[in-house]
Parts: C-alpha cells; sequence; structure tokens
C-alpha cells in the first residue's frame, strides 16, 4: 500500500541560473548553461563552476550578523525567493511555529569562514581571529539553525549531512516525523556554496572535469562543484490535490566503499525500488527520470547499471548538473524542484553538454528537451559513504 | 506516543568503559573517576582500514558494535561471518570528523593547497556511517545528522521517527571529540564522548528499558547530581545523553529532560 503523500506547499530554488524558479525553468527551456571557468576567490584550477552571482556583496546583518558566512548567505536569498518566506509565515498561522519541523541538508555548512579564518591566523599563537565564530558558520547546524530563525520556527530542527544525498534525505526524515507527529508540516531544503574545501577536494580525487561537464558523454571526464539554496515546503496532500506531491522515497546504503559507487549500482537500485515501492507504482508508470549524473565515469556507469536494472532502457532520464553544476549537499533538492518544475510545465529537460552518448551506456538518455505530459518523476541523489536515496514525485490527473 | 524498547546500549568516554563497567556508575552505587579513556576495539574493520580511519570513526564504530553485539553477532564480511540481524542507522554528531577538517584548512593556507584525497573523502559527516555499512555490509538506510549541543536529542527523535515509519530495529548513534588547535579556542568539547542505542518498536525478551518520547516547549534540561559527570554532560553533546543513561542504569520509572536547541525533549523511561 502506498504511503500517505506530501504536497508541495510553496518551493524555491536558487544557483547558478538565478534567483528563484522562474530563472531555472527559463534555463532547462532554452538550454543556457549556468556553468562558467572557475573564478571563485583565488582559487587556481582548471575547472568550470556554478557560481550564484552577487554573494560577495550581501552580508548578513543585524540579529543574523553572527551567521554571516557564505553559505548563510546563500540561504537567505534562497529563502526570501519565490515568496517562500512568506508562505512558511501564513503556514505559522495554520499550524503554530514550533509545529513546523526544519530538515536542512548540506555537506560542508560554513566551512568556507574556516578556511578564511585559518589564512588570518596569529603568526604568535596560532589563534584563529576574534571575528571568527564557529557555531553560527562552520558547524554544520548552523544553516539549520539560520534557516529555522530566519522563518521564526521554533519545531524540531536538524541538519542532515550525507554528502550528496543530503537534501533528499531531508524529504524522508520529513515524512517521518509528520508521520510520528513530531511535527504537523515541513520544511526541507539543502544549501552548500562553493568553498576551496570542495574544489581542492575533487581536484586532488581527480573528480573536477576541466571543461563543463557531460554527463553519460563517450568523453565525459568529471563534475563540475556548484552552488545553490532550495527549499520547500511539506504538508499532507488533500484527497484531490493538484500541486505537485512526494509520493514516495527510498535510501540504502552501498556497504561497497567509501567514495567509488558500487560498479552494479547495487545500492543505487534498491533505492529506486525502495521509492517505487512505498509510492506503489511500477517502473513502466515513471514517466522521467532525473539521474544524479555527475558525469564522472564510474559514477555514471554505476547508476547506469542501476537505472537498467530497475527500470530497463525506455524510460527518459537526463541529467541537469551541465546546467547547475553537481551542488552537492544542495543537489537532492535542487533537482526535486527542477521535477516538479517539469511535471508542471510538461518539460522532460535534456542532458546539456553531452554529444555523444557512450555506447557501453544503456538507460533512455534524453539530449534534448521534450515537451510532454508528466505524471511521475524520480530523482536521484547518491553519496560519498555509500548513502543513496531517490524520490519520487507526481501530479494527480495530469 | 508508541513505546520504543531499549535493547542495547554502547558507551565509552573517560571512566565510561562499555555498558556492563558503567551501569553501576550511572545508576549512583559507584562514584564516577575520569579515567583515562580506553582504546577504541573496532575489530570490524579490515586491518588496513583501520590504521586508515580517524579516531572519530572508531569511537563511533566502538559503541555501535557494543550495542549490537548484545542483541546478536553482527555481520562482518571481512572475517566471512554473517549475523542475524541488520539494523538501519542514525549517526548523531554536533561537528563530525574536526582533526580531518582541520588538516583540509591547514592544507589550504600551503603553497599549492595540497589537500589529501584520503582527508578530503573522510571529511564528510557521514563518514563513520560509510565505514560502518561497510565494516557490517549493511544496505539498510542511514542518516547523520548535527543539532548542535542538541545533537543527541535530534538523533533520539530522528531514530525514533525512522523505527516507526520502517517497524524495525534502529542503531543511533551520538559522538563527539575534543576538536584540535585552534578550532578547539572556539569549540569546548571537554573529552571524547560516545553512545549507541539499539532501539525497536517491538517488544521482546531483550528490552532493557521501555522509552515513550515528547516533545516539550522552553524546558529546561536535566543536570546530574555528580560534578564531574555534569562537567562531561554539560561539555559533549553526545554526553547529553548521560540523563537518559542513568534513568535507564536505575531500572526505575523516571521522566528525564534532554536539551535540545531551545526546546527539550522528554522521555519516560520504565524498566
Amino acid at each position: 500500500m502506498a504511503i500517505e503523500p506530501l504536497a508541495i506547499a510553496a518551493r524555491t530554488v536558487t544557483n547558478a541560473l538565478g534567483r528563484g524558479v522562474a530563472a531555472s525553468l527559463a534555463a532547462l527551456r532554452c538550454g543556457e548553461s549556468g556553468l562558467r571557468p572557475c573564478d571563485f576567490e583565488d582559487a587556481v584550477l582548471d575547472t568550470w563552476i556554478g557560481r550564484v552571482a552577487g554573494l560577495e556583496e550581501e552580508p548578513l546583518g543585524g540579529e543574523f550578523a553572527a551567521f554571516d558566512c557564505r553559505n548563510n548567505r546563500l540561504a537567505r536569498l534562497g529563502l526570501e525567493q519565490d515568496g517562500f518566506a512568506m508562505a512558511v509565515r501564513d503556514a505559522t498561522a495554520r499550524y503554530s511555529a514550533d509545529r513546523i519541523g526544519v530538515f536542512v541538508g548540506t555537506s560542508t555548512s560554513g566551512i568556507g569562514a574556516t578556511e578564511h579564518a585559518y589564512r588570518q591566523r596569529d603568526p604568535l599563537t596560532g589563534s584563529l581571529p576574534e571575528t571568527f565564530d564557529y557555531q553560527h558558520t562552520h558547524n554544520v547546524f548552523s544553516v539549520a539553525d539560520f534557516a529555522r530563525r530566519w522563518l521564526g520556527l521554533t519545531g524540531v530542527a536538524l541538519a542532515i549531512s550525507t554528502a550528496c544525498s543530503s537534501s533528499a534525505k531531508a524529504f524522508a526524515s520529513a515524512w517521518r516525523h509528520m508521520r510520528a507527529g513530531f511535527c504537523d508540516a515541513a520544511v526541507v531544503g539543502g544549501v552548500d556554496s562553493l568553498c576551496l574545501t570542495t574544489l581542492y577536494g575533487f581536484n586532488a580525487l581527480g573528480l573536477a572535469s576541466s571543461r563543463p561537464c557531460r554527463p553519460w558523454d563517450v568523453e565525459r571526464d568529471g563534475l563540475n562543484v556548484g552552488e545553490a539554496a532550495g527549499f520547500a515546503l511539506l504538508e499532507w496532500a488533500e484527497p484531490d490535490d493538484a500541486r505537485a506531491l512526494l509520493l514516495g522515497y527510498g535510501e540504502s546504503s552501498d556497504a561497497y566503499h567509501m567514495t567509488a559507487a558500487h560498479p552494479e549500482g547495487a545500492g543505487a537500485a534498491l533505492a529506486m525500488q525502495g521509492a517505487l515501492a512505498r509510492a506503489d507504482v511500477t517502473p513502466e508508470q515513471v514517466d522521467y527520470i532525473n539521474l544524479h549524473g555527475t558525469a564522472t565515469p564510474l559514477n555514471d556507469a554505476a547508476e547506469d547499471r542501476a537505472v537498467l536494472r530497475v527500470f530497463g532502457p525506455e524510460t527518459p532520464c537526463s541529467s541537469t548538473k551541465g546546467w547547475t553544476g553537481h551542488t552537492l549537499g544542495a543537489a537532492g533538492i535542487t533537482e526535486a524542484i527542477l521535477v516538479c518544475l517539469c511535471l508542471e510545465h510538461s518539460l522532460i529537460p535534456g542532458t546539456l553538454n553531452t554529444r555523444q552518448r557512450d555506447p557501453k551506456l544503456g538507460a533512455g538518455l534524453v539530449l534534448d528537451n521534450r515537451e510532454r505530459p508528466l505524471r511521475l518523476a524520480l530523482s536521484n541523489s547518491f553519496g560519498f559513504g555509500g548513502t543513496n536515496c531517490s524520490l519520487l514525485f507526481g501530479r494527480r490527473g495530469a | 506516543m508508541n513505546p520504543l524498547f531499549v535493547e542495547g546500549v554502547g558507551i565509552l568516554a573517560p571512566g565510561l568503559a562499555g555498558w556492563a563497567a558503567s551501569r553501576a556508575v550511572l545508576a549512583g552505587e559507584r562514584p564516577y573517576v575520569a579515567e583515562p579513556m580506553p582504546a577504541t576495539i573496532a575489530t570490524l574493520l579490515p586491518a588496513n582500514e583501520r590504521r586508515r580511519t580517524t579516531a572519530t570513526v572508531k569511537l563511533a564504530l566502538h559503541v555501535a558494535q557494543e550495542a549490537m553485539d548484545q542483541v546478536a553477532p553482527i555481520s562482518n564480511p571481512s572475517s566471512g561471518e554473517r549475523g542475524k540481524l541488520s539494523a538501519a542507522t542514525v549517526f548523531a554528531s554536533s561537528g563530525g570528523d574536526s582533526e580531518v577538517l582541520d588538516k583540509i584548512c591547514t592544507a589550504l593556507t600551503q603553497p599549492g593547497r595540497p589537500v589529501s584525497p584520503t582527508q578530503f573523502h573522510h571529511s564528510v559527516h557521514n563518514t563513520p556511517a560509510g565505514y560502518w555499512s561497510i565494516a557490517t555490509g549493511c544496505t539498510q538506510p542511514s542518516l547523520s545528522l548535527s543539532a548542535y549541543d542538541g545533537s543527541f536529542a535530534a538523533g533520539l527523535l530522528e531514530a525514533a521517527a525512522l523505527a516507526f515509519a520502517e517497524a524495525a530495529r534502529v542503531l543511533l548513534i551520538a559522538y563527539d571529540l575534543p576538536l584540535p588547535f585552534p578550532l578547539s579556542a572556539r569549540r569546548a568539547i571537554v573529552a571524547p564522548f560516545a553512545v549507541a542505542l539499539l532501539l525497536n518498536p517491538v517488544a521482546t525478551e531483550r528490552r532493557q528499558a521501555t522509552l515513550r518520547l515528547t516533545r516539550t516547549g522552553f524546558e529546561p534540561a536535566d543536570r546530574l547530581d555528580d560534578a564531574s559527570l555534569e562537567r562531561l554532560r554539560a561539555g559533549n553533546p553526545a554526553a547529553r545523553s548521560l540523563p537518559l543513561l542513568c534513568a535507564i542504569a536505575q531500572r526505575k520509572r523516571k521522566r528525564v529532560m534532554l536539551s535540545g536547541n531551545d526546546t527539550a525533549l522528554g522521555v519516560d523511561v520504565e524498566p
């Protein structure tokens, strides 16, 4: 039997394509990428990134000054798009501030603040500058703490940090908390911002491409790190709800390797099957899969095996990383919102930058945009440590 | 709220060397002495993995293994042994592996910014979860979270929600270690502390305690009478579990209040 679905009552996304859902939808439609050659801080790296413009000039002030760092600036920017904070205020009047939970995914939170502080250590004592505030910037919880305070919410609040599945898992955690009665509605989200840790880290692993990333391409050679903030307000669906719905989620652990995906995609397949089972739908009913599709040679190959195993070669699928880059802990929410936009606007996005599909890969990759009504769409998010999460979204009567 | 049954407890901290050895101290029958923490065992990990992993991973896996071993031997693929039990996991930690983050941030100040690939893949908050699933062969869902000083209470809520949703056992692991200098000057964690609770939404003869959770408003958290234990409770987010562990050890019916962030989590404990 299917789980009780959640309605997406409000949603917003900000990424390299721009601020708010309209910017992302317009870029998806016209095939315009948000990627650019790396121009983040003083990084000297031959790679492309998905940077959100303008964050450098928009510090947090007033009572939120302690939270000021790139990640929380991005969170604030995200919360203020698409009337999202307003929608949460309206929901607060219905549910009360302590009955709306906050579930925010992030991988690196505000570590950028620590990177800066380490460059300003006292030459004699080694101490960090007085202005450095660990709790409100670097700590993993900082972004969830900021979001709940910005929105005036006092209920359960946690940061979920499972690398690149973080903000997909936020949906699963929110569903469970609501089901258990720990809250009646939920703000789920994800925020990850560019920092030297991830840029130099992926470079050290040899996973950062020197060109715009090309998922599933025969010449794919790595990912582009991006940054994003996305949020959704979730409440239990009404019987004839016309809004986009979270119908199922599936999670698994690879139990294989810290950074390498299971070569057969066993864990990824389990996560997809879990989402289908919770929604009580068959693979044939799914109209579109938004792949994790980072464009690293091994990850795409493993995900391809998993998709083939669960869906076969027919189900249309694509990766939107060529538009946004890989936004890490924010990838789950980013692609969840893109999938909801696709459901609402009858769009299957192509796979930007990819020209020649790897003949060794067999999933039903879509290269160019298609206009087609969609009823059910799956979004995949997988991360370091072998953490997998798939989300199934749908619309009734579409 | 529905009850949750505690089937296994793992604990490791200075003066608290395992659940069996700590029960009398936590029950107030023996004084707490903050002796140096014994070495972690983490025998689940193959030797080469054990060498590469950090103190944080070893500490988390040590208590996880202790809690699971109280119910059934766990799977250990490296020894070819398959256990009868696996459980979804929730890992709760305020700051994760700050030793790794310190090394990365230090490397980023050096010419060429030589971030080590190994450090980078150990930098994610879910590193202990990854090693646990690799060591046990467990493919069940796992969540890694932080709620700063409220991380244990947030982890307990997530574990409960997960156990109810799946109608299955969940292993909760909470851990935090002192940060290295210079971060230590900005985030005081006084001693390492890790706890694991194996929770079952179904009553079995293995239950050691029954828990019922209630979120409450802005109520103060319980403190501990013993000054040294209270210093530990207040000085490590994972040790905020101590009032609950004391109640379980005392085998008495009791309501404890655990600190969240601003709010508290009430837990009704029954033997």
